[in-house]
This record gives C-alpha cells, sequence and structure tokens, in this order.
C-alpha cells in the first residue's frame, strides 16, 4: 500500500521546468514569495502498531501524526517547528531533535524509508520499509537534513515508539555544572537535561514505580528537587548552536562572565538555545568539498530550494 | 632459505612505495601471507595482491594516496568476519588492514563517549568500559573478533539491538581517509554538526566510500535489572504472533530470539542447556532497564505467550542460568556443526506479521532442494537467519544451496522485507538489488558512491550491480565467483 506520487512528480517536473520550493506549513522556513510552490501529498495511509512503522505523505501535519498514534499508544520522534508543529516532511527535512533528544534519540533514527522526487521529477526510493535493513547505502540518513536541496519528500516510512507510561519535569535550584554531571551519571537514561546556569530542569520517563523509586533514591543526594508541570518555555529560544557536551560547561560559565543573553543547553546532549544567534562554527574543507559533490549529483541545476545554505560557514574553495 | 613466491601482478613499483610508506614487515606480498586474505567469512573468494597493516591515520592515507596515484583498488579489513563478501579483494587489489589500529583512545564517561581506532574488537570496548557502568550496544553474534571498524562498515546489529539500535545509532563521528589521500572528520561529538549527516550515509557504505581511522562511539548506561525468558510453542506460527502481540502491547524488549526445532535439538546436544527439543519453536525474551519495569515486562510477556499456548516459561533464576540460555542462542552455529560439515547463513528481514508465513516458505523451500534448513533469529525486528546445512562433498548441492538462498531472498522481499538486516550486500547480494530497487533508486546510490569517491578505486564492484557503477574503475577478477 503506497502513496500515488504521480502527480506530485509532475508538479515538480524535470529539469527545464525551473526552479522552485517545497512548502508544508512553514512553520520552520519561510517559502520565498518569488518561486513556484509545490506540497507534498498528506494523510496517514497504513499504520501497524506491532509492526511500529507508520506510512503518510510528507505533507501529513504532525498534530495528526500524533492524535492518530496516540489511539495505539505510540509516538513518533519529530519535533515541532518554531511556530507550530508543522509537517512530517519539515521536521525532516530539516533534521534537528527536539529537547528529548537525550532520551529519545535523534530525528534522523525515525526515518525508515522514504520516496522522494529529485530534480529531475524522478520518483526515487531510499531505505527499505523494515525497522531493520542495510541493503544498499543509507541514503536516507542523507536526505534528512538536506533542507530540500537533494530532493523532496513524498512518501514517508517512519519507526514509532510506545508512549512513556510516566513522563515527569523536575527542577532544581542550584545547578553547578558538579550538579548536572551528577545528574547525567545517576539518574537511569533521563528523557532531557535542560540548564542555564542558574536551574537545572530534568524529565525522567518510563514506568510510573521506577520513576519515583529514582526520584526518592536520587533526592538524598542531590539539592531541593521541585516537581514541575513541563519543560521550561523555549519560545524565546529561537537559535541553536551545536557543541560537544563536555564543554557546555564552559559555554554556560562565559555566557554568565558576559551576561550578553540568555541561553539554554541540554546537557549529555549539545545543544545550546539562544536568544539572538550565535557565532557560527567553521566547516573543514574536507566536509565542504563533500557537500559540493553530493550537490552537485543530487542538486545539478540548484532547482531544489535555491537560496538554502546547507553549510552556513563553509570555506570558500 | 629461499624465498616464498611473489604475486607478480601489482606493479612492482607500487609495492616499493607501500614499502617504503610503511615498512617491509608490515606489507605483505608472498602468497602463503596474502591468501589468507583472499575472501572474509563468506564462501566468496578473490586474490588479495598485497594486504599493508598501517599503524597511524597518516599511513593509512600514505597506502591510499598511493593507490590513487596507481589508481589500484583498495579494500579494507578488520577481522574479516563479513559474511557477505564485502572485505573480499577482487583482481588482486591492496589490502588495508586496520586490525593493528586497535587502541581505545579516550573515554568521556560522563558524557558517554569513546574514541577508539577501528581494528578494537567490539567485545573489548565493552569490556574496557564496564567498571564504569557503560556498555556499547550493537553485539554481532561474532562480536568477540569483529571489529568496530567492520562494524561501522556493515552498520550491523546483534540480538540486543532491537531496543537500542544498530551501530549507526551508536556512532558520533568517524575519522574517513578518502579514497584520493585526503583526511575528513564526518559528524562529530557536537550533536547536529552543520550541513548533511555525512556520518549517518558512511555508516553501512561497506568500505566504498573510504576507510574510517578513528571512531566516536556513543557508550550506553548498563541496566540495573534484567530478565530472560524462555518460552516454547507447539508452532512456529504460536511463537510469531507472540512476538508481534508483545511489540503492539507497547514493550520493546532488549532481545527477543526465536529458534526452530531442529535448532533446539543441535544446541541442546552441543550445550545441554535443557532446551525443549520437543518444541515446535522457543521464544528467548530478554528485557532489561529499571527494577519495576523488568518484573511488570516479565509478567506482561509471560501472559502473552500463555495466551498463545507457550507451554512452559522459564525464567532465568540467576546469572549463570541466564548466561546458559544465551550460549545455547550464541553457540548455534557451532552446534550445527555436529550434524553437517558447511552451512550457508541468509540475513534478511520481513515485517514481523509475516514471520510465519515467510518461515513457512522457507522450509518448503528447503524441503524441495532436498536440505535441511534450521532458523535461529532476530524474531523482534524480523531479521530471518536461515541455516542450510550441507556437506559440500556431495555432488551438486552447491548449485542447490545457492538456487534455495535465491528463492529465500525473494520470497522475503515479496513479503515486503528486504534483502539485509545486518550482514550486509557485498558482493553476496549484490546481483539482488534490483529485487528491491528500481533504476533511478539504484543510480541515486551510484551518486553517493560517487560524491565520495570520484576515482572509484574504494572496494569497486561491491553492492552495486554493474550498470550503476560507473564510477568503478578495474573489471572484476576471473578468479572468484558469486
Amino acid at each position: 500500500m503506497g502513496i500515488d506520487l504521480s502527480n506530485f512528480a509532475e508538479s515538480i517536473g524535470g529539469v527545464d521546468h525551473g526552479p522552485l520550493w517545497i512548502a508544508g506549513q512553514q512553520t520552520r522556513t519561510p517559502a520565498p514569495s518569488q518561486l513556484r510552490l509545490v506540497a507534498a501529498p498528506a494523510g496517514i495511509v497504513d499504520l501497524q502498531p506491532d509492526e511500529m512503522t507508520v506510512v503518510c505523505g510528507a505533507g501529513t501535519p504532525i498534530i495528526e501524526l500524533r492524535t492518530e498514534l496516540a489511539k495505539v499508544g505510540q509516538y513518533v520522534n519529530l519535533p515541532d517547528g518554531l511556530t507550530g508543529p508543522g509537517t512530517v516532511g519539515g521536521a525532516l527535512a530539516e533534521g534537528r531533535s527536539d529537547i528529548y533528544r537525550l532520551g529519545r534519540g535523534p530525528v534522523r533514527d525515525t526515518l525508515l524509508q522514504v520516496r522522494y522526487v529529485n530534480h529531475d521529477g524522478q520518483v526515487v526510493t531510499a531505505g527499505g520499509p523494515t525497522v531493520k535493513n542495510v541493503s544498499g547505502f543509507d541514503l536516507s540518513r542523507l536526505l534528512i537534513g538536506s533542507r530540500g536541496q537533494l530532493g523532496y519528500f513524498g512518501e514517508t516510512i517512519l519507526r514509532t515508539r510506545p508512549l512513556p507510561q510516566s513522563s515527569r519535569w523536575f527542577v532544581m535550584s542550584e545547578a553547578s555544572q558538579t550538579v548536572v554531571e551528577k545528574i547525567l551519571r545517576v539518574i537511569y537514561r533521563p528523557a532531557s537535561v535542560l540548564w542555564d546556569g542558574h536551574k537545572v530542569w530534568f524529565c525522567i520517563e518510563g514506568n510510573p514505580k521506577d520513576c519515583a523509586a529514582m526520584i526518592q533514591r536520587i533526592s538524598v543526594e542531590l539539592p531541593v528537587i521541585t516537581e514541575i508541570s513541563g519543560p521550561p518555555d523555549l519560545s524565546l529560544y529561537l537559535h541553536r548552536q551545536s557543541v560537544p557536551p563536555r564543554l557546555l560547561g564552559d559555554v554556560v560559565q562565559e555566557n554568565a562572565r558576559s551576561d550578553s543573553h540568555k541561553i539554554i543547553v541540554e546537557a549529555g546532549v549539545g545543544i545550546v538555545h539562544h536568544q539572538v544567534p550565535p557565532e557560527s562554527t567553521p566547516i573543514e574543507k574536507g566536509v565542504t568539498i563533500l557537500h559540493r559533490r553530493i550537490l552537485e549529483q543530487f542538486n545539478p541545476t540548484g532547482r531544489l530550494n535555491p537560496g538554502i545554505e546547507i553549510l552556513a560557514s563553509a570555506p570558500s574553495l | 632459505m629461499r624465498d616464498k613466491p611473489q604475486v607478480q601482478s601489482l606493479n612492482t613499483q607500487l609495492i616499493s612505495r607501500l614499502r617504503a610508506a610503511l615498512d617491509v614487515h608490515r606489507v605483505h606480498t608472498a602468497s602463503a601471507d596474502i591468501d589468507l586474505y583472499k575472501r572474509d567469512a563468506s564462501n566468496i573468494e578473490g586474490r588479495a595482491g598485497v594486504v599493508c597493516f598501517p599503524l597511524t591515520t597518516a599511513e593509512v592515507q600514505s597506502v591510499v594516496s598511493i593507490c590513487a596515484e596507481f589508481q589500484q583498488p583498495f579494500v579494507a579489513r578488520g577481522s574479516g568476519t563479513g559474511l557477505s563478501g564485502g572485505a573480499t579483494p577482487l583482481d588482486g587489489a591492496v589490502v588495508i588492514s586496520t586490525a593493528k589500529m586497535n587502541r581505545l583512545i579516550s573515554v568521556d564517561p560522563v558524557h558517554r563517549l569513546a574514541w577508539i581506532e577501528p581494528g578494537m574488537l567490539n567485545l573489548d570496548l565493552t569490556r574496557e568500559v564496564t567498571h564504569l557502568g557503560l556498555h556499547f550496544a550493537p553485539d554481532p553474534s561474532s562480536q568477540q573478533s569483529c571489529t568496530i571498524g567492520g562494524n561501522v562498515a556493515n552498520n550491523s546489529g546483534g540480538p540486543h539491538c532491537l531496543a537500542d539500535g544498530v551501530t549507526s545509532s551508536h556512532i558520533l563521528a568517524c575519522e574517513v581517509v578518502l579514497s584520493d589521500g585526503s583526511v575528513v572528520m564526518l559528524g562529530g561529538e557536537d550533536p547536529e554538526p552543520d550541513g548533511l549527516d555525512l556520518r549517518g550515509a558512511f555508516i553501512g557504505s561497506e568500505g566504498m566510500f573510504g576507510i574510517t581511522t578513528k571512531i566516536c562511539v556513543r557508550l550506553m548506561q548498563n541496566y540495573q535489572a534484567v530478565s530472560t525468558i524462555l518460552m516454547d510453542f507447539t508452532s512456529v506460527q504460536a511463537g510469531a504472533e507472540t512476538v508481534s502481540s508483545i511489540i503492539a502491547w507497547g514493550m520493546v524488549p532488549a532481545a527477543l530470539e526465536m529458534m526452530d526445532q531442529l535448532c533446539l535439538e543441535a544446541v541442546e546436544a552441543y550445550i545441554q542447556a535443557g532446551l525443549p527439543t520437543d518444541a515446535a519453536a522457543a521464544l528467548l525474551v530478554e528485557v532489561s532497564g529499571l527494577p519495576h519495569a523488568v518484573t511488570d515486562d516479565t509478567e506482561r510477556i509471560s501472559e502473552i505467550g500463555r495466551a498463545y499456548g507457550a507451554r512452559t516459561i522459564r525464567i532465568a533464576q540467576d546469572e549463570a542460568e541466564r548466561a546458559l540460555l544465551w550460549k545455547g542462542r550464541k553457540t548455534a552455529f557451532g552446534a550445527i556443526a555436529r550434524i553437517k560439515p558447511n552451512y550457508y547463513l541468509h540475513d534478511t528481514v520481513v515485517p514481523r506479521r509475516k514471520l510465519n508465513e515467510v518461515l513457512q516458505e522457507v522450509y518448503r523451500i528447503a524441503q524441495r532442494h532436498d536440505l535441511l534448513v534450521l532458523n535461529v533469529f532476530h524474531a523482534g525486528d524480523g531479521n530471518l537467519h536461515p541455516l542450510l546445512i550441507f556437506d559440500k562433498r556431495d555432488p551438486g548441492i552447491m548449485e542447490r544451496v545457492h538456487a534455495a538462498g535465491e528463492e529465500i531472498v525473494r520470497v522475503s522481499v515479496e513479503a515486503g522485507g528486504v534483502l539485509s538486516g545486518e550482514h550486509g550486500i557485498g558482493l553476496e547480494k549484490r546481483d539482488f538489488m534490483p529485487l528491491m530497487f528500481g533504476p533511478h533508486d539504484l543510480h541515486a546510490q551510484a551518486s553517493m558512491r560517487v560524491a565520495f569517491d570520484p576515482l572509484g578505486i574504494a572496494n569497486p564492484f561491491k553492492v552495486l550491480p554493474s550498470p550503476s557503477q560507473c564510477g568503478d574503475a578495474h573489471d572484476m577478477g576471473e578468479d572468484m565467483w558469486v
């Protein structure tokens, strides 16, 4: 059972059909007004709880997917956009994980198979439909985070997970680096640990009795812990930076010294959420060369989502 | 003492350059030495022209640069435990063994990552970090002897990858020597390096995108509780339905393995673990994590098993009993030697709900070709491992084995499955790729290869069937068979 992608492919057309842009709900990246827009098919076509997979159009709203999966006690690891949940295709094209990455893993592990339309209007299959697959090169991994530059997602097969039986957030007002590292060491596979230098928030998920026992145990070792209804509000932290997690202590301390703007970091992961755009990280020359070669192969005329810079700070070659 | 006969096919100038780049003792050309490298653990033989043993990234870079200069194909090799011919050298290729690059470079126990060299053995890494309460999750059955560089090349799995994912989910970065001799870091300790996921694209590329020389692995916290359950059934169908029901209930066990009757008989004769040899199938289920979840899941899994007619439900009472049950699973391939001297192990994946249907077809295929088949596999993720056992001295047997194997692959793909779950494509399944992928799909994969290896000298002629391999440089040798 699959989605007929012929109309979608026809709307994209061959290389002589000019530049264009794929648009979902535009919760992550606004579409430029001067380009022809195309939209991916939407809708869930097959949900198999005992396979832990779901087949859906890339244009499917994430909220719809969450609602349907919740009915069978499952979820899919796709984050919201900046102004709303957005679509499946948008979340995959952006490839950014949410604050639960520490426990739930990265977005890139969610996609099993994608049928996409390439720069020349042809439908291409990448990956495979089963939860385990090493048949050929892992093209689907390359497509995640490619921001529409390597092809436009049409139909996706996603891996689902059981909803956690219990998900509880806590906050601590004492937040030294030592405390953060202790949380990472003593809590069994925390779902999220956030830190701003003044407070630390953490989330534990799983069996309710285990969560209660874990909190009881760590309360003895750690400063006062208060349960809260959910994570801190990150709506003002619109910019992100990726750093090795071992450097987060330095990042937080440096930020406190400069007092320039607020940040919240994902401890154990390495994402820094900023209120203003951070400085970009230099890109290795070899990485830039590989990107250029891949784009030459997959988007030789540059017609797919022109203007997107996959490597924001690449050196000139 | 007379010199050993030398292989003449490789340019003597190339060999002298390699000797100058490493040293004479780490560049092997004598037939008796390089003959050991003519194949991996598959039955597919090729021919190595020379075997090099670099110790550092710079040495790998030198060897690869020389190969590029001479347009000479090279093949990276770890322990040679692969089962698809991925490390089989063709046409006298240069074999670059990473076996001597086996150091643990550093460990960060707080952020649970380690830097290692590619020749480190899978199980050695876990042994090195056990005292920190950590482990490396991918655990192929060959984990005592396979290298992590090989795991990266094949995106390897293992029984305990059901809950935590296969190798790609546990690799943060790879330092790679590309075919032109340049060195590049793919991925990083940071979670979202700018740009495309080149790390993810490289993992599972079977040595055709370059050679990894340093790897940053993600380590997992050890579980605090574990429960190992053995359930047996009077039909394969009941066992398969139990598997689907466990997953549909919302549980993802750490491992969910199935053995059929012939396998149970062979293993029991081998290790005397008290396995139910009169059962049609047995499930070995392991749940791990925190104590309450483990207790609750054990009870629920037992209930599901009973609902599907499990005759006995045996829960390991201590670590010794758990180890014995796992020994039964992991020594299955040794046990079959008591039945027949040779085996051909297949590796396909089917949707879980098709397990019984495909297994019944596998039995029919074996019967048609007058072969014995036993099944021991990762049922939780639908990863079948039909094991055809035979005596290769029997006339015409290999033709029947290959014919049956091809039918098993076709049946799996027709059931909505895939060609390989963990062994990779290599040479073994290269020509089956069109069963799963169309011309545009294969062209896209070939485009990836061209981007990473425009020279076409990194392990050419594997994975992609010939029309897709516009970048590959040489014809296949006459002395190999597929």
